[in-house]
């Protein structure tokens, strides 16, 4: 009942004249980002961060900037689908499994109905997933109560050792790309003994640390840009859709053959969504193959099968709030984009993790209360105009390109007013850019930087606890178990390795 | 790609080392320190300032190790790959983006963002993109317009100016 009452006080709020036109930006601007092929939420929640400086000097709290960054992130899982189904591109990572039967529905005409059954399926995955998160948060939140530092740097190093054992990327880079982001967020003075580390050829730049922003700014803002402008060469074709009223009814009608993909993708996408390294691309992708499977008609997915987008959509939009659970309860990020929402969380003098639910729930339930109304707000824009988001997809990219490098290079400046920072910003996105080509990934980069300036202060004050004694994360109850797990899953890789090898060296066998 | 996927690994574990090296630092406040000292669990203290770092650069270097054994046995895809690392339109993208990027960062230090914006944004629309001079003026003004007000006027937050400083006396006078 207290929850119930908490989420009505936090939806009040939420629907207060500021913070309401925040989220409605925040979602046009999602939607937009979310939509635009190479943009994706993490991209608009990288590059708009500094921005919402301004809304915390106007509303002089945190609530307002997060509804708006959280509102971006909703939109974006809405707004994939969009160029998904129009171009085949997807719009984002999260709707790549959109374009399977989004785009041959928009080929054989049926465009308008595929566009509302992302819309519809991307509400009701949100709508689920948001009475999940009501129902699961406090309880989590209120067990990470009682973690001691041993646990929680515990919990950190299932959160690496899960990209490592279930991120699907290259094994020595993956683990390459957590270690470079761990060291980077040493650099600057140690807050233990105050003495100075890494501070590369005596530049004072260096003696402030590595700032979060410069670096998620430079990946998602420089690195990812370079990227989308070397491999969208091609341009591509957008198919006519029919956006009367008449149309949208009768898609409205159609999506009744759409509940068992939504379903799917709603609990399916939520759990996924909780585990660091998976998020909304992953879990889109094993709805869509649960909805196959589970299929009496297997063979029309990939040829328009409504249940095709709906699985996909409902899942992406679930893992985006199941991303939320554990940064809001544990303090650590579920997704990159989540991990740039944790970073503005420090930024804006929050300190994320189970005590945010006790000694700020001014902030948690407003936000909490946001992501339904966001949920709202999105599918109306979404399905109010579609028109608009059609025409804005034929923005050349060459129109927005240097935008959004002006908004990079403008957004780090004014963040930190240094310009150290800028220069930092545009040598590490020209490298994130050749380590993108070569298949190093960024994610676990940029989730390491967030969590190492947590996870070194715990990992030390432990062993110092412990008189340097590693057994200390074996031999506490809740500590040693999720060790465990975290080692399983670290040595994952080579479990398969060894598998596999004894599966060939069998099958070679006469 | 199979070059540079090597090439970069060498670069990657050099660059690990000299992480390693320089976590190995000793504060130069107290010369009594050897350097190497911090990287281990020090007596009453727990692990030393070098121990997180000093580690993690060394499981860097692993990594980068691991990369070039698993590029001599051709087991990751960019090892196996017979394209080029970047081709010719790779090229002159990263020359004239990534150049204009860096031109644009020059360009700040002299003319201030105020100097350098329209300027990059006129380079990328009119010479890269083709787009028309109208289309192309528009944008950039705008886009200037908009960042003086936002940051200058409105979040009280100056950007540097450079040499165009004393051109935005008169603007102040009338808006702050």
């Amino acid at each position: 009942m207290d929850v119930f009452i908490s989420l009505l006080d936090g939806i009040m709020v939420a629907l207060e004249p500021m913070n309401l036109g925040l989220a409605v930006l925040g979602v046009v601007v999602g939607l937009f980002v979310g939509a635009m092929p190479g943009l994706g939420s993490v991209n608009g929640v990288a590059i708009l961060l500094p921005f919402t400086f301004v809304i915390q000097s106007f509303t002089g709290g945190a609530t307002s900037p997060m509804i708006f960054l959280a509102a971006i992130y909703y939109g974006a899982m809405y707004g994939g689908a969009i160029s998904s189904i129009t171009l085949g591109i997807p719009g984002a990572s999260t709707a790549v499994s959109t374009t399977f039967d989004g785009r041959p529905m928009a080929l054989s005409g049926r465009a308008h109905i595929a566009l509302v059954a992302a819309a519809l399926a991307s509400f009701a995955g949100g709508t689920i997933s948001n009475i999940m998160f009501t129902g699961f948060a406090p309880i989590l939140a209120s067990v990470a109560l009682s973690f001691g530092d041993p646990e929680v740097f515990a919990l950190m190093l299932m959160a690496f050792a899960t990209f490592i054992g279930l991120g699907g990327d290259d094994i020595p880079k993956t683990i390459f790309s957590i270690c470079i982001g761990l060291v980077l967020a040493t650099v600057g003075f140690d807050i233990v003994s105050g003495e100075p580390r890494l501070i590369f050829f005596d530049i004072t730049g260096f003696s402030h640390g590595i700032r979060f922003l410069v670096l998620a700014i430079g990946v998602y803002g420089i690195g990812e840009m370079l990227w989308t402008i070397n491999t969208n060469r091609y341009g591509s074709s957008m198919t006519q859709v029919d956006v009367s009223a008449r149309n949208i009814i009768d898609a409205i009608k159609e999506f009744r053959h759409a509940k068992r993909g939504t379903l799917i993708g709603s609990f399916l996408g939520f759990f996924v969504g909780i585990l660091p390294a998976a998020g909304a691309t992953p879990g889109a992708l094993m709805a869509y193959g649960v909805a196959k499977l589970t299929s009496k008609d297997q063979s029309s997915f990939g040829k328009g099968n409504i249940n095709g987008i709906a699985a996909p959509e409902a899942a992406n939009n679930s893992a985006s709030t199941g991303a939320m659970l554990p940064m809001m309860t544990l303090g650590i990020p579920g997704s990159p984009t989540t991990a740039v929402l944790l970073a503005g969380m420090v930024i804006w003098g929050l300190q994320p993790g189970p005590l945010l639910f006790t000694n700020q729930p001014d902030f948690v339930w407003p936000l909490i209360g946001s992501f339904y109304i966001s949920n709202v707000i999105a599918v109306l824009v979404n399905l109010a105009f579609i028109p608009v988001f059609l025409w804005m997809l034929r923005m050349p990219f060459t129109i927005l390109a240097p935008m959004i490098f002006v908004l990079s290079l403008v957004g780090t400046y004014a963040a930190y007013l240094d310009m150290f920072d800028v220069s930092l910003m545009v040598l590490v996105g020209i490298a994130a850019f050749f380590l993108r080509i070569l298949d190093y990934p960024v994610a676990p980069a940029v989730l390491a930087i967030v969590l190492g300036p947590i996870a070194e202060p715990k990992l030390r004050q432990s062993l110092l606890f412990s008189d340097g004694d590693f057994s200390i994360f074996f031999t506490r109850p809740i500590a040693g178990p999720i060790t465990v797990i975290a080692l399983i899953l670290i040595l994952l890789p080579l479990i398969k390795f060894i598998k596999n090898k004894f599966i060939t060296k069998k099958a070679e066998q006469p | 790609m199979r070059k540079a996927e090597l090439v970069t690994a060498i670069i990657l574990g050099i660059l690990s080392l000299c992480l390693m090296w320089k976590s190995g630092e000793a504060p130069a406040w107290d010369p009594s320190i050897a350097r190497f000292d911090n990287i281990g669990l020090i007596e009453g203290e727990g692990p030393g300032s070098g121990f997180w770092p000093f580690w993690l650069s060394f499981i860097m270097f692993i990594c980068c190790i691991w990369i070039g054994i698993n590029w001599y046995r051709r087991t990751s895809p960019p090892s196996q790959s017979e394209e080029v690392f970047l081709d010719g339109y790779g090229q002159r993208m990263l020359f004239v983006v990534g150049g204009g990027l860096i031109g644009f960062l020059i360009v700040i230090y002299i003319l201030g963002f105020y100097g350098a914006i329209p300027l990059f944004i006129i380079y990328y629309m009119r010479y890269l993109g083709r787009h028309s001079w109208k289309l192309s003026g528009t944008i950039a003004v705008g886009m200037t317009v908009f960042c003086f007000f936002f940051f200058d006027i409105a979040m009280r937050i100056v950007l540097p100016k450079g040499y165009l400083e004393p051109l935005f006396i008169p603007l102040y006078d009338i808006f702050l």
